[in-house]
């Protein structure tokens, strides 16, 4: 009835994991009471896990990234306190726990923070950016928030039924096969990479056709803000990347379900071929995650430097040769695979490559700055932080020298290094794009000070918990190493948990920072909506923006629309006749295929088989009952629209009014 | 502090890795210190409340100056290409070291979480020690009888995966005796930091030494007693064994199936195998 399923599955192995499990429990029925306590239910439905607004899917897509980057956070600091401790003994983690921990560590920040983060601020800013009003395919929008969803659920869920993973994030077989990880953590593993992939393609399929169909009349290509560019860039990447991934776990699940021999050792098997379709994914991935905060990067930067951003065609054609040379690097992560020094070489080259587009970017955003009249608002910050990428990107040309990354190769000097990427380089942009964004989303600021305090914590915290493990690199500690017993090593790695702590106070700032600015949002309430003075066109509406957007849509004839139309004078010039708008209708399909999805997901890894074909069923189902649904789309009034934008002009006058004063 | 690193180079392959970082270090650094030092001088010069800086609000290009930034960094890969093309090929692990002495062979198995080493000319084998004469190349075959491994001294320089079924090769030399620390670095399971070895590169004597203890060791190396030995533990033991059935190395590799790349008795590297050569083999 409950196919492996039983009380065994319970996490009681250990009571760290156990206490683990409650708190996940135990915050889960916190917030459902506060919902209820609040009333919320139905405003929650019908505004939001209903809604096809991709400005709502946005909010929502960054909202599951936040809480999963708590959620992250703690394996990350539950790994350094357990590696700063465990000098000669096994530490206070059981050796499986540590390996659930550095796999859902590594699992959980690039597929259900960082992908769900970016996912997000597309979501929330292209189709304002080039003044649409929705995304071209509002429900399969929703419908890839929903199984993005389903799969984080999957991996919070196998914390408090049954394990994790202790695979890695990488999962190589034959480690990952049947053989020597006979548990069910594999599986969710599997299941949560699977379907969240799904709702990946569906999204970058999505963003494309938005880019390519929607823009606004006369906004030509070379037109369009940057951020939406690196997005182009970004979808075009995940729709060739992602398709591999799902190949190579699906593979891995054929070898654990039905005793294929794809990626094991024997029967014919070659576990090299997982590899090569991992990273095949892997390396487009990382410039999946790091070309949306170069876009931020190049919104934010002009803005707050109050000036055109430098060589636009020059960072347009660097992102373009990014995108394209990043699918032929990818066998540097296995240089000591045992491939020809030929293979080695050239795959060396090219990595090299890769490396100028990049540092042209640099460069183009440093001559942004130049001769411009800088502010230091918080996302400014956050885009000058960034420059600790550039370590990064040396440490990684370092890594592209077959010879030397023998030596480097699995130590935390590759751990350090692709932290210095991702952290400097796509986390802090997204942070950027949130705190840009955020007055825009909802109509009032988040609070500078804590703004600031948490940069300043996170950026220190940045150095101290990684700089380390260069250090440790070099001393040829491994990586996924539980306890040691070299005491050189222990030094370092009690540095880089004091790191880690800093780290905590930076993510506590921004918790309270977000406290703080909803309390005060009486005070610093923004409904004009251009507080940055942008340049872009989701700053010519409201804030937040009304669910159609733009009353009437923007006519674009140059690069930072908004700006133009401000010198102009022709900035919030109101429409003779307000048209009415069409819009689509709140849709239940997104919500029930993402659930179905994770009861399927769920039921294939305790091999229930009933209730995985009840999912399956009810997937198709909804597909089926949705195609027989004739008014998906609903009508706003042209005097609704023109109330709400008269309402929005008097205060927009009233504000600029003062400005003028 | 940096003993057993690349640091301390302690032979001639982890010498010119050292080598090689550091010049490609150096080189990147003509593109990497500017950015340093300029982000913040720009940012302090052109703040808001400077109103003497000059402002250019339309300022977006500049022929020159975009022709720089590309040129330069351009520049520095193209010369890393160079130095990485010949580089990685010199120090290809496969590449014999050249030396007056012919190499000491040594095959190594990586076991759940231990590292069994035969030596098949002196028909001896040593469990969680290696030991090689210093000033003579070792070749260390590599495989494993489990998941996939990575054979690492880091003070000789380098690594290269171990793969179950699959032979790869590691080519290092040792200039003066010393002790290093060797592991298996690819996580492996749950004895995973456990699988390290001492690393004794001896003076040839202590190597004829360390034959002749191992030859008088009671405990021979055949199918059976491997099985004993191969069994997974996390408390890792030294042993001798001698002698060692001929042909248990090819013998481990085969185990996992006749159609596997890098089969037996194939010299041929793990990744470069042409469809035609498989066939040949078979």
């Amino acid at each position: 009835m409950f196919g492996e399923l039983s009380l065994d599955a319970l996490p009681l192995y250990s009571p760290i994991a156990a206490a683990g499990a409650g708190f996940i429990v135990l915050g889960g029925l916190v917030v459902v009471a506060l919902i209820t306590w609040l009333r919320a239910w139905r405003y929650l439905w019908s505004e939001w896990l209903t809604s096809v607004d991709h400005k709502r899917i946005g909010i929502m897509y960054v909202t599951l990234a936040l809480v999963m980057l708590l959620r992250g956070f703690v394996d990350a600091l539950m790994m350094r306190v357990q590696q700063a401790t465990a000098l000669n003994t096994q530490g206070y983690l059981a050796p499986d726990h540590f390996e659930q921990i550095f796999s859902s560590h590594g699992t959980i920040m690039i597929f259900f923070m960082a992908m769900p983060f970016l996912i997000g601020l597309m979501n929330f800013v292209v189709p304002l950016q080039i003044g649409a009003r929705d995304v071209a395919f509002p429900l399969l929008n929703a419908i890839g928030l929903w199984l993005t969803a389903a799969g984080a659920a999957l991996v919070m869920v196998s914390v408090v039924i049954g394990t994790f993973s202790t695979g890695g994030c990488s999962g190589y077989p034959p480690y990952t096969e049947l053989g020597y990880s006979p548990g069910v953590g594999v599986d969710y593993w599997i299941m949560a990479l699977a379907i969240s992939g799904i709702g990946s393609t569906v999204s970058g399929i999505n963003f494309i056709v938005t880019i390519y169909k929607l823009r606004a009349p006369g906004m030509k290509l070379m037109d369009m803000p940057l951020f939406c560019w690196t997005s182009l860039c970004t979808s075009l990447l995940i729709i060739f990347a992602l398709p591999p991934l799902t190949v190579a776990v699906t593979m891995l699940a054929l070898d654990r379900y039905l005793g294929m021999h794809f990626f094991t050792a024997d029967g014919g098997g070659n576990l090299m071929n997982y590899a090569n379709l991992f990273w095949l994914f892997g390396h487009p991935e990382v410039y999946i995650l790091v070309l949306p905060a170069f876009g931020v990067f190049s919104e934010v930067i002009p803005t707050f430097s109050r000036k055109r951003l430098f060589g636009y065609t020059v960072l347009v054609y660097a992102t373009m040769s990014i995108a394209v040379l990043s699918f032929m690097v990818w066998l540097h992560h296995f240089f000591t695979m045992g491939a020809s020094a030929d293979v080695n070489a050239f795959f060396g080259v090219t990595t090299m490559l890769i490396a100028v587009p990049t540092g042209v970017k640099v460069y183009d955003w440093m001559l942004a700055m130049f001769r411009g009249r800088l502010t230091f608002a918080t996302p400014m910050l956050w885009s000058i932080a960034f420059i600790t990428f550039v370590i990064g990107g040396m440490t990684g040309v370092i890594l592209a020298i077959p010879p030397v990354d023998f030596v480097f190769h699995n130590t935390l000097f590759l751990i350090a290094h692709f932290h210095n990427m991702l952290i400097p380089g796509s986390l802090f942009g997204f942070f950027a794009g949130y705190t840009f964004w955020f007055p825009k989303a909802f109509g009032f600021p988040l609070d500078e000070k804590w703004g600031r305090r948490a940069v300043a914590f996170w950026v220190s915290g940045f150095y101290l918990a990684f700089m380390p493990l260069y250090v440790l690199g070099f001393l040829g500690m491994p990586r996924r190493t539980a306890y040691y017993d070299d005491p050189a090593w222990q030094a370092y790695l009690i540095v880089a948990a004091c790191g880690a702590l800093f780290i905590l106070c930076g993510l506590a700032s921004q918790v309270i920072q977000l406290v703080v600015s909803i309390r005060h949002r009486h005070r610093t309430t923004d409904f004009a909506g251009d507080p940055w003075d942008g340049r872009s066109l989701e700053w010519t509406t409201s804030s937040p923006p009304p669910e159609y957007n733009f009353a009437v849509q923007p006519v674009v004839h140059s690069r930072d629309a908004f700006t133009a139309m401000k010198a102009e004078g022709t900035a919030y010039r109101p429409p003779g006749v307000y048209e009415p708008i069409e819009m689509p209708r709140n849709s239940i399909t997104g919500l029930a295929i993402g659930a179905a999805s994770f009861v399927f997901g769920f039921a294939v890894v305790w091999h229930i088989w009933w209730l995985a074909l009840l999912g399956l069923v009810a997937i198709i189902g909804t597909i089926i009952a949705r195609s027989f649904a004739t008014t998906t789309n609903k009508l706003i009034s042209s005097a609704e629209i023109e109330a709400r934008e008269r309402l929005w002009l008097v205060t927009v006058a009233e504000e600029r009014e003062v400005v003028l004063q | 502090m940096f003993a057993d690193s690349i640091l301390d180079p302690a032979g001639p392959v982890a010498l010119a890795q050292r080598g090689m970082l550091f010049d490609a270090v150096g080189l990147m650094l003509i593109v990497v210190a500017p950015v340093f030092i300029l982000t913040p001088l720009i940012a302090w010069r052109y703040r808001a409340r400077n109103t003497a800086a000059r402002y250019s609000p339309d300022w977006e290009n500049s022929r020159p100056i975009e022709i720089a930034i590309w040129l330069v960094p351009g520049a520095i890969v193209v010369l890393l290409w160079g130095v990485v093309w010949s580089r990685t090929h010199q120090l290809d692990p496969y590449r014999p070291i050249a030396a007056s002495q012919p190499p000491l062979v040594v095959q190594a198995v990586g076991l759940d979480w231990q590292w069994l080493f035969i030596y098949p000319t002196e028909n001896i084998a040593s469990l969680n020690r290696l030991v090689f004469p210093a000033g003579r190349p070792l070749t260390v075959e590599l495989t494993t009888d489990t998941v996939m491994n990575a054979f690492s001294i880091p003070a000789l320089g380098g690594q290269i995966y171990a793969m179950p079924g699959m032979r790869a090769e590691l080519n290092l030399l040792a200039d003066a005796p010393g002790i290093f620390v060797g592991r298996n670095t690819q996580f492996s399971g749950d004895g995973f930091p456990d699988q390290t070895f001492p690393d004794i590169a001896s003076t040839e004597a202590d190597f004829e030494s360390f034959l002749q203890e191992a030859k008088s060791s009671p405990a021979t190396l055949d199918s059976a007693t491997y099985a004993a030995v191969s069994k997974p533990t996390e408390t890792p033991a030294q042993q001798l064994f001698a002698p060692v059935e001929p042909g248990l190395f090819a013998a481990i590799i085969a185990k996992y199936g006749p159609t596997s790349p890098g089969a037996p008795g194939d010299g041929a590297r793990a990744m470069n195998r042409s469809p035609r050569r498989r066939r040949h083999v078979r």
